[in-house]
């Protein structure tokens, strides 16, 4: 039998996309689905998924958890555990239409929960690290039952299948963001499991990859060191961790981050000033096992806006453009111009230079 | 007085047809193996000296000798081996311990070789490190838990002083005493040049070699030889030997008769004194005293030298690490049993201790456990033999290696094992003045530059190979690892997956 | 001009420079031959001077002097300072008469050990081949080719 994501390690190529309104203009999932289903060929069949931001608003200060679950037994067994642990405001469906090409398909719940205060208190940790917890306590220990989102006001939605037709599936042409991205998977074995599509989500990071990252078990077993648990072995789990140590529990900026991940060479850092230099051969020193190698193109959503991020020498396709408040990425310029005719400032990043496009403040 | 069992070791071979009394061989074999017999215009050999250390058979310019392991056989016995009879009549004869030079040589599995390395295949493209950048740099040294920045985002964390390496290669720690000077010079020389370091040894620090000081480690060890504040201060720095690979758990003693003027005054030592290091540093009974020790030399250098620790890998390698680091030691160098020494009792060196590579695996898997191996770095030595070597080291969770044998192996060491007699035919482990001479150190920089420049480009080709290029990203990275013939002990305490999983 | 010079701290007295000199200097090119068949005096020499502390050795050979008191000795004609100021012996010219063995301040020139011909045997550089060959084949270095610049 065919062993799935967290049971071994699947590489797999892929197609991204990603659209930002940073004035928070929301727009609903047409575009996205759009946009992804152009780069069709760079997918299976086997994987795909999207991320919104901004998709919640009236419940925008509760965690949503979006759960696959296998059976009923396995459902009730978690709903005990998320009653134990939240307060539930919200729970159901989330809703799907029928589509011929998605099948076995899973229960598929969304709750919209608050951390039990005493819960928290008497962990001495915030709520998010508490949510956090209990997420990754659920897909460890649940067989049966995953969370594959976590966020406010944001979402993941993901299954086994073409982009387009787990667009459709979910029916986003109801929901309305102001950040979108998607992904289409090219896996080269899998048997298709749920929970093994894009995005990967913790908390309010969802992250969309194209790639393969040699550096996976040294990224792996650095964040581990810091009470992670890379359950599925993919580089999106992986990136997302290193992402969440560095900013939420490290406390860095997001551009030092970003430096740390796709870190300047060595030559490079010599030609900045010395109190420039100094910064960034301290960020290499200490954090020399979160840079992550080989090829990928990335983009990460989070709560402040949109990361689109190359690996150094640049071995995966990413391309950038802007028309009025939005921006646009994807791996191919034509999946920009499907749904933007005419836009402005085309751009191709460089390897290792992160492309940070952020929300403006919220009035 | 009766006759003596022991029969020799090696026969020396001569083609007659070949040789031309030229007597370069006699000239050059300080253990007086060769003799020209004047009357019959012939040269002959005395076999019983010979430790087949090549220097006759290398220089021959007709290339007329060989050595050879003496044909001499008992009767077929694999208990009563002819080693095992000969120790026996050497101890029944001297009454002594045996001794031996350099590392285990029994034939204990070498991990490295049932070790494989990942490459890239279309999925995941390698990369060219003749067309692409291509980092082997590594830092060692403490690193903070976590970087803190101002609300303006100016780093306000101090990182604690680093050792920069432009390549994961140290040359390990060989005292001027064991080594000569002219060997000493040559590794300062080509730790310069190649943007490394070399080490003392617990010999003290030449006055002529302060100069590199940027390239230097000094070693404070048990006999304390050498050691006062220039010298603590003259490197970028200071290693506490505790253990030694070859050898643990036991001392070390260099012979007055190698305690010449140069090595006295480096020493401080009267000349012609046995240099005796105790087994133990006779401040340090426990893991507290280590600290102590630890602190007093950076509160000395005012904590501008990284301290780092070297052990011996023993049974609780993996433990004693975590307490060395949490003792507060810049860095750890694990040492392992087939690690080079000038001398060490046969027995010990034979018997005690475990293979570099499981000790390795279990100190990097222990530190992660507790969340501490990102503070503090981890170094590998004890037999590390090529460049592949080095990167399964590193992909195991090494941040740099240590060579000794390889070096002089590069300078010309042929491993006959013979270091404690002090009579090196190649100039290196010896302090004779016309056999140190023959290591010219400006050929042997050369070779050492050379050696470590070709490995430098071999470590690049396979990082390329895996789709990496920086050698940060292969540290710890295991799953570039694959067993051979391994046991699934084995493979659980490397951390590693069989070939074909 | 360049010139072999010895540095007596390399020296190892192993005589190799000897030996390769000779074969050098040979017919047939090939030292087992050489030594055989060929009676070829080295033109440089290994002393060994046998110091208090240790044995040093110094290779002894032709300095190429720029006032040669050779070629003012000789009474055929035969040692003459040639345009790249290499002393050189005509052999055909030489006549045996040894003043030149006389007059070197160095010892640098001996008498061949060919019985039939009594001429004498000194270092002609061999600098034809690129590198002489005692240079060359030197174990450690400790003769080198050099301006007299750069030995400063």
């Amino acid at each position: 039998m065919l062993k799935k994501e967290g049971e071994i390690r699947i590489p797999s190529g892929c197609a991204i996309s990603g659209i930002i309104d940073k004035k928070r203009n929301r727009f609903n999932g047409s575009d996205i689905i759009k946009s992804i289903a152009l780069m069709h060929d760079r997918s299976n069949g086997l994987g795909g998924g999207f991320a919104g931001y901004g998709i919640y608003p009236q419940y925008k200060d509760f965690f949503a958890l979006h759960i696959f679950y296998d059976n009923e037994t396995i459902k009730h067994k978690t709903e005990d555990f998320l009653n134990a642990h939240f307060e539930i405001e919200s729970a159901g469906n989330i809703p799907t239409r029928k589509v011929s090409s998605i099948a076995n398909k899973p229960l598929i719940w969304r709750y919209f929960v608050q951390p039990r205060i005493y819960k928290v208190k008497d962990l001495c940790m915030d709520e998010k690290e508490f949510t956090a917890r209990c997420v990754i306590r659920i897909n460890r220990e649940f067989d049966g039952a995953y969370v594959f989102s976590s966020g406010k006001n944001m979402g993941a939605f993901k299954g086994v299948g073409y982009p387009e037709d787990i667009g459709d599936f979910f029916m986003l042409e109801n929901y309305e963001g102001y950040i979108w991205t998607a992904h289409g998977r090219f896996p080269t074995n899998t048997p298709g499991w749920w929970g093994g599509a894009h995005p990967f989500t913790m908390l309010d990071w969802s992250i969309v990859h194209n790639g393969e990252i040699s550096s996976y078990d040294a990224n792996r077993r650095f964040v581990e060191m810091y009470g992670y648990n890379c359950a599925l072995q993919t580089d999106t789990e992986v990136i997302t961790y290193l992402l969440d140590l560095l900013v939420r529990k490290h406390n860095l900026p997001i551009e030092k981050a970003l430096q740390i991940l796709v870190a300047p060479f060595w030559n490079e850092i010599e030609k900045e000033n010395p109190e420039k230099a100094k910064e960034l051969k301290a960020l290499r020193t200490v954090y020399a096992s979160a840079l992550i190698n080989g090829p990928f193109s990335i983009l990460v959503g989070y709560e402040d806006g949109l990361i689109a991020l190359n690996d150094r020498i640049k071995l995966r396709s990413m391309v950038m453009a802007e028309k009025g408040n939005k921006t646009f990425f994807a791996s191919e310029e034509s999946a920009i111009r499907v749904i933007c005719p005419e836009p402005e400032n085309i751009y191709h990043p460089a390897g290792g230079e992160p492309i940070v496009v952020k929300l403006e403040a919220k009035i | 007085m009766s006759i003596s069992l022991i029969t020799p070791q090696f026969e020396v071979l001569r083609d007659e047809k070949k040789c031309i009394q030229c007597k370069v061989c006699v000239k050059q074999c300080a253990n007086e193996v060769h003799r020209y017999d004047e009357e019959d215009n012939v040269v002959l050999a005395d076999d019983a000296k010979c430790v087949n250390c090549h220097r006759c058979v290398v220089l021959c310019p007709t290339k007329a000798l060989k050595i050879r392991n003496n044909s001499l056989e008992f009767r077929d016995n694999a208990n009563w081996n002819g080693k095992a009879i000969n120790e026996i009549f050497i101890q029944a004869e001297t009454g002594g311990i045996l001794l031996s030079s350099m590392g285990n040589p029994k034939p204990f599995p070498i991990y490295w070789d049932k070790m494989l390395l990942n490459a890239s295949q279309v999925t995941n493209p390698s990369i060219d490190p003749l067309r692409e950048p291509m980092e082997t740099k590594v830092m060692i040294g403490r690193k903070p838990k976590k970087l803190e920045f101002d609300k303006k985002g100016k780093l306000i964390t101090e990182i604690p002083p680093q050792i920069e390496l432009n390549m994961p290669i140290m040359f390990s720690a060989m005292s001027y005493g064991s080594i000569s000077k002219n060997a000493h010079e040559a590794l300062a020389r080509a730790a310069e040049k190649l943007g490394i370091v070399y080490n003392t040894g617990e010999g003290g620090l030449h006055k002529d070699f302060y100069k590199y000081g940027k390239n230097t480690i000094v070693q404070v060890a048990s006999g304390r030889f050498g050691v006062h504040l220039n010298y603590l201060e003259a490197g970028v720095a200071i290693e506490i030997k505790m253990g030694q690979g070859a050898k643990p758990g036991i001392g070390g003693h260099l012979p007055g008769i190698k305690v010449g003027e140069d090595v006295s005054a480096t020493r401080m030592i009267p000349v012609g004194a046995d240099a005796i290091s105790p087994a133990p540093h006779h401040d340090i009974y426990s893991i507290e005293d280590l600290s102590q020790l630890i602190f007093s030399l950076k509160e000395a250098t005012n904590y501008k030298k990284p301290v780092l620790v070297k052990i011996a890998a023993v049974n609780n390698v993996a433990a004693i690490a975590s307490g060395i680091a949490r003792a507060g030691a810049d860095a750890i160098i694990i040492d392992g049993f087939r690690g080079g020494t000038g001398a060490a009792p046969t027995r010990v060196r034979d018997n005690v201790g475990i293979p570099i590579e499981l000790a390795l695996a279990a100190v990097d898997q222990r530190l992660r456990d507790e969340g501490i191996r990102n503070e503090v770095s981890i170094v590998c030595a004890g037999s590390v033999r090529n460049s592949s070597d080095i990167v399964k080291a590193i992909a195991l969770g090494a941040d740099a290696v240590y060579i000794g044998s390889a070096a002089l192996i590069a300078i010309g060491c042929h491993m006959c094992h013979s270091c404690s007699t002090g009579k090196c035919n190649w100039g290196i482990a010896t302090q004779e003045a016309e056999l140190v001479k023959r290591l010219n150190p400006d050929l042997a920089y050369q070779k050492l530059v050379n050696l470590l420049s070709a490995w430098n480009h071999e470590i690049k080709e396979m990082l390329g190979g895996m789709g990496i290029n920086a050698i940060d990203s292969l540290r710890g990275n295991r799953l570039m690892l694959r067993g051979v013939g391994l046991n699934q002990k084995e493979l659980d305490i490397l951390g590693i997956k069989h070939a074909g999983e | 001009m360049k010139k072999v010079y010895a540095f007596e701290k390399n020296c190892l007295g192993c005589g190799l420079c000897e030996v390769y000199c000779k074969t050098a200097h040979s017919k047939s090119k090939d030292i087992i031959k050489t030594y055989r068949k060929e009676n070829i005096t080295s033109a440089i020499v290994i002393e060994e001077i046998l110091s208090p502390k240790a044995k040093t050795y110094f290779a002894l050979q032709c300095r190429h002097c720029a006032d040669p008191k050779c070629v003012k000795a000789c009474i055929s004609g035969a040692m003459y300072k040639d345009q790249n100021g290499i002393v050189k012996n005509i052999k055909e010219k030489c006549v045996g008469c040894l003043s030149c063995v006389l007059v070197c301040p160095f010892g640098a020139v001996k008498r061949n050990k060919d019985k039939e011909r009594k001429i004498i045997s000194k270092c002609d550089l061999c600098i034809e081949t690129g590198t002489p060959a005692c240079v060359e084949n030197c174990p450690n270095n400790a003769l080198k080719l050099m301006d007299e610049e750069e030995v400063k």
